[in-house]
C-alpha cells in the first residue's frame, strides 16, 4: 500500500537513457486517516462543550402585589446546613417537629413525596409549596440538589427564600450549623 | 478449452475525491470551534436532571469560587463600552492599549483600584496573575455596577436583554452565592440561569 507506483518506465530500446517517469499516484491513506481522526476530534469537542444551565426565578423583592398568601398547612420549609444535610417542617416553625434528612432517594426525596400526597389529600387537590431556606453554612452544589430534588418531585410551586434566626437557632441545635 | 482469467483488480482506490471532503470539513470544524476560557478559579459546577442549552451570544457569567467573584461578558463591542461607562463612574481614565486588553480578556476578578495596573501587567503575567475577586461588598458596588454597566450597554447596542448566568464550584459556601443573588436581585433581575451539569436520571 505504502509505495509510490513507479512502473511507467518501459524497457528501453537501443541505447538511450530515459529518465524514468514519476507515476504521480499518491498514496492518501495515512493523510486522510489523520483528517477524519482531527474531524472527530472538532466535532466531539464542539457538541460537548456547549454550556447547560438551569433556569432560576427568583420572588420579586420590591413588588407586593399579585402575591398570594401563603397558607401554612400547604407549605414545606426545607432548611439547608452544613455537611450536605437538610432539615423539614410542614407549616409554622416550632408547631411541628422538624426532621433532619439527607439528600438522595431515601432522604430528601421520599419525604418530598409522601408530604406531597398528604398535602393534596388533606387540602383536596391543592398544591404543596415548598420554601428552600439555605443557611450560611450550606453549600451551592446543596442548593442545586435540594432545587433538582423539587424538579424530580414535580413541584411547581416552589422558591428561595432568606432565613430566619429561630431557624438558624433550630439548625444549631441538630448540629448543622458549623 | 482455454481456461478464462480472472482480472485481478488492484486494491488502490483514488483518495482524492475523500481526501478533499475531509480536509473541508476538518477546516470548517477547526474556524468553527471555540475552545472553552479557562476558569481565573477551578470550579467543579453542580449537576441538575433537567438543563437548557444556553444561548452563545448575549450572555454574561458571574464566576464564583474560593469565595471570589470574577465577572465575564460576551461580546467585544460590550466589554468596550462597560469598560469606558466604569471608568467614567469611578474616575479612572484607560489608555487604548488598556482598553483593548481588557477587551481580550473573557472574565476577570480585579477590583477597580487595581484594573488599571492589572491591565498595565505582562500579558504572561495577566494569565498567571491571582486575581482577587470583584468587591461585592455595597460600598464601593463595584459588581451591582459592572453588571449594570454590561445590561445598559447590551441594550444599547444590540437592544435586547442580557441574560444573566453564575457559574459556581458546588463546595462554595451559599453566603458567597447569596450576595451575587441579592445583587442581582437589587437591579430587578429575578430571573437568571445557573451553569450546570447535565445529571444522569437516578
Amino acid at each position: 500500500m505504502a509505495e509510490l507506483d513507479t512502473s511507467g518506465g518501459g524497457k528501453h530500446k537501443g541505447g538511450k537513457v530515459r529518465s524514468k517517469k514519476a507515476s504521480t499516484r499518491i498514496d492518501l491513506t495515512a493523510m486522510v486517516d489523520l483528517a477524519f481522526l482531527l474531524i472527530t476530534f472538532f466535532i466531539l469537542t464542539t457538541t460537548l462543550l456547549k454550556p447547560k444551565a438551569m433556569d432560576l426565578a427568583m420572588p420579586d423583592k420590591d413588588e407586593q402585589k399579585d402575591q398570594l398568601p401563603v397558607p401554612a398547612s400547604r407549605t414545606m420549609t426545607i432548611l439547608l446546613g452544613s455537611n450536605d444535610k437538610v432539615e423539614w417542617y410542614m407549616g409554622e416553625p416550632g408547631k411541628s417537629a422538624p426532621t433532619v434528612d439527607n439528600f438522595g432517594k431515601n432522604g430528601l426525596r421520599k419525604a418530598l413525596n409522601e408530604n406531597y400526597k398528604k398535602v393534596k389529600e388533606a387540602s383536596g387537590g391543592k398544591e404543596m409549596i415548598v420554601l428552600v431556606k439555605p443557611s450560611d453554612k450550606s453549600n451551592y452544589g446543596n442548593m442545586v440538589a435540594a432545587l433538582d430534588e423539587l424538579n424530580i418531585a414535580n413541584i411547581q410551586i416552589h422558591a428561595i427564600v432568606d432565613i430566619t434566626q429561630p431557624e438558624i437557632d433550630e439548625l444549631k441545635k441538630q448540629g448543622l450549623y458549623q | 478449452m482455454p481456461r478464462v482469467k480472472i482480472k485481478r483488480k488492484s486494491t488502490l482506490t483514488d483518495m482524492t475525491a475523500m481526501c478533499d471532503v475531509a480536509f473541508l470539513l476538518l477546516t470548517f470544524f477547526i474556524m468553527t470551534a471555540k475552545f472553552k476560557a479557562d476558569d481565573p478559579v477551578p470550579v467543579a459546577i453542580p449537576s441538575y436532571s433537567k438543563t437548557v442549552v444556553l444561548p452563545e451570544d448575549n450572555i454574561a457569567t458571574i464566576t464564583v469560587g474560593k469565595d471570589k467573584v470574577f465577572f465575564g461578558v460576551e461580546g467585544v463591542q460590550i466589554r468596550r463600552a462597560i469598560i469606558e461607562e466604569m471608568g467614567k463612574e469611578y474616575k479612572y481614565t484607560f489608555t487604548p492599549e488598556e482598553i483593548n486588553i481588557f477587551v481580550s480578556l473573557p472574565t476577570f476578578g480585579v477590583p477597580m483600584s487595581q484594573l488599571k495596573s492589572f491591565l498595565d501587567m505582562d500579558p504572561d503575567k495577566i494569565k498567571t496573575f491571582v486575581q482577587p475577586g470583584i468587591p461585592t461588598d455595597s460600598v464601593s458596588n463595584e459588581l451591582f455596577n459592572w453588571i449594570h454597566k454590561a445590561r445598559e450597554a447590551d441594550r444599547a447596542l444590540n437592544n435586547r436583554a442580557l441574560y444573566i448566568t453564575i457559574k459556581g464550584d458546588s463546595k462554595e459556601e451559599y453566603p458567597t452565592i447569596g450576595k451575587v443573588i441579592a445583587i442581582l436581585q437589587k437591579q430587578k433581575v429575578n430571573k437568571f440561569s445557573l451553569i450546570t451539569a447535565q445529571k444522569a436520571p437516578n
